[in-house]
């Protein structure tokens, strides 16, 4: 029974011991931090490997309170090559910030723990368990530049924040308990769908609904995302981008379908307030910033949105549109950050837009490559980030939710705007001092492979959607 | 074999609009050239081994399918294709032979630019699409070759793009033709609607249902049958300068000659007589359409004569006779004599083509003057011109033998003669006497206005610039063998053809590709074998009333195999129709028996028109003058055209240029514009600072957003849940 459990576990119980391990090693000093941070990238990209290459089915650990499903294995092969591919990049970055210590991969490591746990969580005590190792691991990255105001400032932030958002899915969490009378999400679920749903369980549900808004960062619980990918070290903005926002959405939908499919109703307005917030809140909001990381704050806030609409759909399809849009969001987010990595001048980096004035003139792959990423962004057709959108509208529509499916368009509309005013800049700008710097190779791939992958994908999205499909099926059935 | 005349046209202007530039101007224009000679060739022979009774179609591929609609793309070869075929291809190639030497110095374009290879592949593509149009088996494939020929008649007369004149005639001529292909569109959808198919076959076997049928239509209910044959004509009227859409064709002028006389003369326009013969199995069952068609077409052959008489544009003077042509042929149609109608656009393609041709030919050699009040004794500066010229009016006036027919059996005359006094004839047998009137009118009016062209321009003292008279000279040989050509055909057809178009073997010759009545005079022949002879109409009417109980059956037997059973018990309304279709049946044969009079009466009016066209500009020129100052208001109300482009342009073009322009600065400026923009540059902006605002960097501010997000949704949630 019990060894039965742990198989069920195992990737998370060995990510944890690694992360442990190689904690240990780094303090021994047996290895050099750059070694730990290699070494960790590897062991995300094997395990999400593993992960994706182990067999299907459903098993379930602990009583029924964690269950790794196609769902939660999509979700993890996403956030696990997605944090890999951040922490790949972001050597130079900490180098060049004197942060290249052993404690940032571990901690990273940790926090994709917390994230595997997330999308598995079948108990909401185990749904906080995750969502805190998660959520601490972050806090501390997000301040992890300790001599940089901005960078405290920000992780200050975030954690007193997320500490409040923390009480707020707690709460939720007791009142669901309270009610329901059960922690566990199955468990939920046959009472939600058993009938009547009590006002007890109601505020509950609000409340989950307003924590795990909190982690994918969408409207009106955004507030802290401009300030702390501002204010973070690059390479953490970059990680926040990509492999938390899958974790949190994954999460989220696992706690809609799983505990609360009986009330699809009831939360189907609260997440199509969420989506219709966040798309217009990050359109609008994007176009007065100069900050590229600012504007990628905004954007993921955008993205999110139109994420949330595949959930606010209510089904099967618009989980499998939003497992899709995520996978093909995490794989720009990676383009886009490996750029904003590399945005340089004698040795500093430079965040201000204002930079890429011309910038095709100084270097015209790199260049393309982003433009090809912000087009994509932008959801241009035929590029693959206009499927991602093209799915989840789908969804929406098929779903009922007409209105909400013409004001994302609006809100694509409207984003377009600033995404393509980085491309207006980097071809027909004012010449500004050239941004300098070479790219190291491995960044060049992942710049390259992740706008190749836009422009090659629209042939048959190689096949994730069909993937996605597969997972939704697991969870919505 | 169909497939190459088809297709030899769009070869050339494919390889001579897009290939000139490797293969050099010459070739390209003479590949064009050559294949429409081949086309031309293959056409004859054709039309020359064409039995009546054979219908073929040559399917090429499918077009279109969608729902019960499929379309192909096909060759139908009836008489009425073959005899359209000749027409197209043979004036095509002379056009082509002929532009050759036209367009060979043309002061109109710069030195060393390029014009030549573009003016054939326009000619070429024309060709091709009206032979598209007249080859179609369906509608959907004739519309595609009706826009065709529009698309080309817009670049042809718009091909001297740099003048603002040629631009506006283009684009009126693609405009006004729009109204009519409007029509035209509406009664396909209407014949799609009512019996789910565009193939004519079809659409003929259920043209006894459509008569029977009645359709709501805007505000009223109408027969289906004549509303289709009304929307289809109003597409006809169009591409035919028909009276009120007539104003196109002389502003047409502008393009280079060649194109006014292959397709504003010969081809193109009748395209409308085409449509109505074509679809006159439809026709018949519209006897209010049918006097429609008649109507109009008199009142434009009449109308467009009393233009003509006072023109001095030539081009503009022969563009008015060959609406009011149109006219007669229209009218011809309408009473049920689409032969004639068909037999005078065969001799009209000959004589009109040589007109205009010769008029151009007369423009080159007075350096593109084309005022013949700056014309006058230019018949020995250019003898052949002059000489196939006269040959040309001859034909238009009709000259010939009277009562030749009733002497030898066979007319004996000029192709005008020929054609025009049956379909005079015709009408009357037709019992349209305004139409008759209108048509005698008018033929008296184009005696003298083509005498009175023929006389201003090679008669008299040379007037206007005296440089460009010294310097006037025959046109080069390609120009002339063209209108040798035409002249031989001018001369010949009239009297050669009389017999399988309009004589004694027309329903042979015409078979099943026109509207006849060979089942209603089958029972007649049995009935009365006199009416065979159509010596006495009395003894016609009396065989009619004899076979009337019978001959409704049988005549929709004939028109419509496949339906007929059904409706062999036969109903009110298409009985009623029906009787109608006997009292007209004999048009074909009755128009012989017409008193003798109105046999001479058209010869009458065109001596009269000689008389008094000779009398005003050779006998006393300075007549026109006074008689113009004695009518000043007629005078005027003749050269401005009745006033129709005035009158258009303050009940349409005005209107439509207020309505375009408060769309515009309103609507499109305004409102869509404004309101984007507005958009763009107000709200979205105002929002942006509102959310920079709101995003102050406090920590408790951001809580506070989070606690209002979370107890909005505590409201809602609560407020749904309670209600």
């Amino acid at each position: 029974m019990f060894a039965q459990d742990l198989n069920t576990v195992l990737p998370e119980v060995a990510l944890a011991v690694y992360a442990m391990a190689a904690l240990m090693a780094g303090v021994f000093g047996l290895v050099n931090s750059r070694v730990v941070l290699w070494t960790t990238a590897a062991v995300l990209a094997t395990f999400g490997a593993w992960i994706g290459v182990s067999p299907g089915g459903e098993t379930t650990a602990f009583a029924d309170s964690f269950v790794n499903d196609g769902f939660a294995r999509f979700a993890k092969v996403v956030l696990l090559w997605g944090a890999a591919a951040m922490l790949l990049i972001s050597d130079e970055y900490l180098e060049r910030n004197s942060l290249l210590n052993y404690e940032y991969p571990v901690l990273v490591a940790l926090s994709v723990v917390g994230m595997m746990v997330m999308v598995s969580a079948h108990d909401l005590m185990v749904l906080y368990l995750g969502l805190e190792l998660q959520s601490l691991a972050l806090y501390v990255i997000a301040a992890y530049r300790r001599d940089s105001v901005r960078s405290t400032e920000a992780g200050l932030k975030y954690f007193v924040l997320g500490a409040l958002s923390s009480g707020m899915l707690l709460y939720g969490a007791s009142l669901t308990y309270g009610t329901a009378g059960t922690t566990n999400l199955a468990g939920i679920g046959a009472i939600v769908s058993a009938g009547d749903i009590s006002v007890g369980l109601l505020f509950g549900l609000v409340f989950l609904c307003a924590g795990l808004a909190f982690k994918v960062s969408a409207a009106p619980f955004h507030m802290w995302t401009p300030d702390v990918y501002e204010g973070a070290p690059t390479p953490v903005t970059g990680f926040f981008a990509t492999a938390p926002k899958m974790a949190a959405a994954g999460l989220f939908a696992r706690v809609l379908f799983d505990g609360f499919a009986g009330a699809v109703a009831d939360w189907q307005q609260i997440l199509a307030f969420l989506s219709l917030a966040s798309m217009l809140l990050g359109s609008v909001a994007a176009i007065g910033q100069s900050n590229i990381k600012r504007l990628m704050a905004y954007s993921s806030i955008g993205h999110m949105g139109y994420a949330l609409m595949g959930l606010a759909a209510g089904t099967e399809a618009g989980v499998g549109a939003m497992l899709l849009y995520m996978a093909i969001y995490v794989t720009m987010n990676v383009g886009v950050f490996a750029f904003i990595l590399n945005m340089t001048r004698d040795g500093t980096g430079v965040t201000d837009i204002a930079a890429l004035g011309l910038y095709s003139r100084v270097d015209p792959a790199r260049a393309l490559c982003l433009a090809v990423l912000m087009f994509s962004l932008a959801g241009l057709p035929p590029l693959v980030g206009f499927w991602a959108k093209f799915v989840v509208f789908q969804a929406a529509v098929d779903a009922g939710l007409v209105w909400l499916a013409v004001i994302g368009v609006v809100a694509s509309v409207i984003g377009a705007f600033y995404y393509l005013r980085i491309v207006y800049l980097m071809y027909f700008g004012e010449p500004v001092d050239a941004l300098d710097g070479t790219m190291p190779p491995l960044h060049w791939a992942a710049l390259g492979v992740s706008a190749a992958a836009m422009v090659l994908g629209v042939v048959n999205l190689f096949g994730v959607d069909a993937m996605a499909a597969a997972a939704a099926a697991t969870l919505v059935n | 074999m169909a497939t190459i005349i088809l297709f030899a046209p769009l070869v050339g202007a494919l390889i001579c609009g897009f290939g000139h530039r490797f293969i050099g101007e010459k070739a390209a224009t003479m590949t064009a050239t050559a294949l429409l000679f081949l086309s031309a060739l293959l056409s004859w022979v054709v039309f020359l081994g064409h039995d009546g009774d054979q219908v073929a179609t040559v399917e090429l591929f499918r077009w279109i399918e969608s729902g019960s609609m499929s379309a192909y793309w096909a060759v139908r070869l009836d008489t009425l294709t073959a005899v359209m075929l000749v027409v197209i291809t043979t004036v095509s190639a002379l056009v082509h032979l002929y532009s050759v030497g036209y367009m060979a110095h043309d002061e109109n374009w710069k030195k060393g630019e390029s014009y030549c290879p573009r003016f054939f592949a326009y000619l070429s593509f024309f060709t091709f699409a009206m032979l598209m149009l007249v080859t179609a088996d369906n509608l959907v494939q004739m519309f595609f070759g009706w826009e065709g020929v529009g698309v080309a008649s817009y670049l042809l007369i718009g091909f001297y793009y740099r003048k603002p004149s040629a631009n506006n005639a283009a684009m009126k001529a693609f405009i006004v033709n729009r109204v009519g292909d409007f029509g035209f569109a509406l009664g396909i959808f209407a014949l799609f609607y009512l019996t789910d198919s565009i193939q004519f076959d079809v659409i003929f076997g259920a043209a006894p249902d459509l008569a029977a049928t009645s359709l709501s239509f805007l505000w009223m209910q109408v027969n289906a049958a004549e509303l289709i044959a009304v929307l289809l004509f109003i597409g006809a009227m169009g591409k035919s300068a028909q009276l009120f859409l007539h104003t196109w064709l002389p502003d047409a002028m502008e393009g280079p000659t060649p194109v006014s006389a292959l397709i504003h003369a010969a081809t193109m326009v009748t395209a409308g007589v085409f449509l109505v013969v074509r679809m006159s199995p439809l026709f018949e069952y519209a006897p209010g359409a049918l006097t429609m068609v008649t109507v109009i077409g008199a009142s434009t052959a009449f109308f467009a004569a009393t233009v003509g008489l006072v023109q001095n544009d030539i081009k503009r003077v022969i563009a008015y006779s060959t609406c009011s042509q149109l006219g007669y042929m229209f009218a011809a149609a309408g009473v049920g004599f689409y032969q004639a109608a068909m037999f005078h656009l065969f001799t009209h393609a000959a004589f009109k083509a040589l007109l205009f041709l010769g008029a151009g030919s007369v423009i080159t050699a007075m350096h593109h003057e084309q005022d013949m009040r700056n014309y006058g004794g230019l018949k020995d500066k250019v003898p052949l011109t002059f000489w196939t010229m006269i040959i040309g009016t001859l034909a238009i006036t009709g000259v010939g033998i009277p009562f030749s027919y009733d002497l030898v059996g066979v007319p004996i005359g000029l192709a005008g003669f020929v054609s025009k006094d049956a379909i005079i004839e015709g009408v009357y047998a037709g019992n349209s006497v305004y139409a008759f009137g209108l048509l005698l009118i008018a033929a008296l009016f184009t005696s003298f206005y083509s005498w009175r062209l023929i006389f201003m321009t090679f008669y008299g003292e040379p007037r206007g610039d005296m440089h460009a008279h010294e310097h006037a000279h025959e046109s080069p040989r390609v120009m002339t063998v063209p209108l040798v050509v035409l002249a031989v055909g001018a001369v010949l057809l009239g009297t050669v053809y009389y017999k399988p178009f309009v004589g004694s073997s027309a329903e042979k010759f015409f078979g099943p590709s026109v509207y006849n009545y060979t089942g209603a005079e089958a029972s007649d022949h049995a009935a009365a074998p006199a009416a065979d002879t159509g010596a006495d109409p009395a003894a016609d009417s009396a065989a009619d009333s004899a076979a009337e109980p019978e001959a409704p059956a049988v005549a929709r037997d004939q028109a419509d195999a496949p339906a007929a059973d059904a409706h062999a018990a036969g109903d009110g309304a298409a009985a009623a129709d029906l009787s109608r279709l006997d009292e007209r049946e004999f048009v074909l044969h009755a128009y012989h028996g017409v008193p003798e009079w109105v046999k001479l009466a058209p010869f009458v009016a065109m001596l009269l028109g000689l008389g008094t066209a000779y009398l005003f500009y050779i006998a006393r020129p300075e007549l026109p003058g006074r008689l113009a100052a004695a009518n000043p208001g007629l005078y005027r109300f003749l050269l401005n055209k009745w006033y129709f482009d005035e009158l258009y342009d303050v009940l349409f073009v005005r209107p439509a240029r207020a309505i375009g322009r408060f769309l515009w600065k309103q609507g499109d400026g305004a409102t869509i514009d404004g309101g984007i923009n507005g958009l763009a540059m107000g709200v979205v902006p105002f929002f942006t600072r509102v959310a920079a605002r709101v995003q102050s960097g406090y920590v408790f501010h951001y809580a506070f957003a989070m606690f209002i997000g979370l107890a909005a949704l505590l409201t809602w949630i609560l407020l749904r849940a309670f209600s």
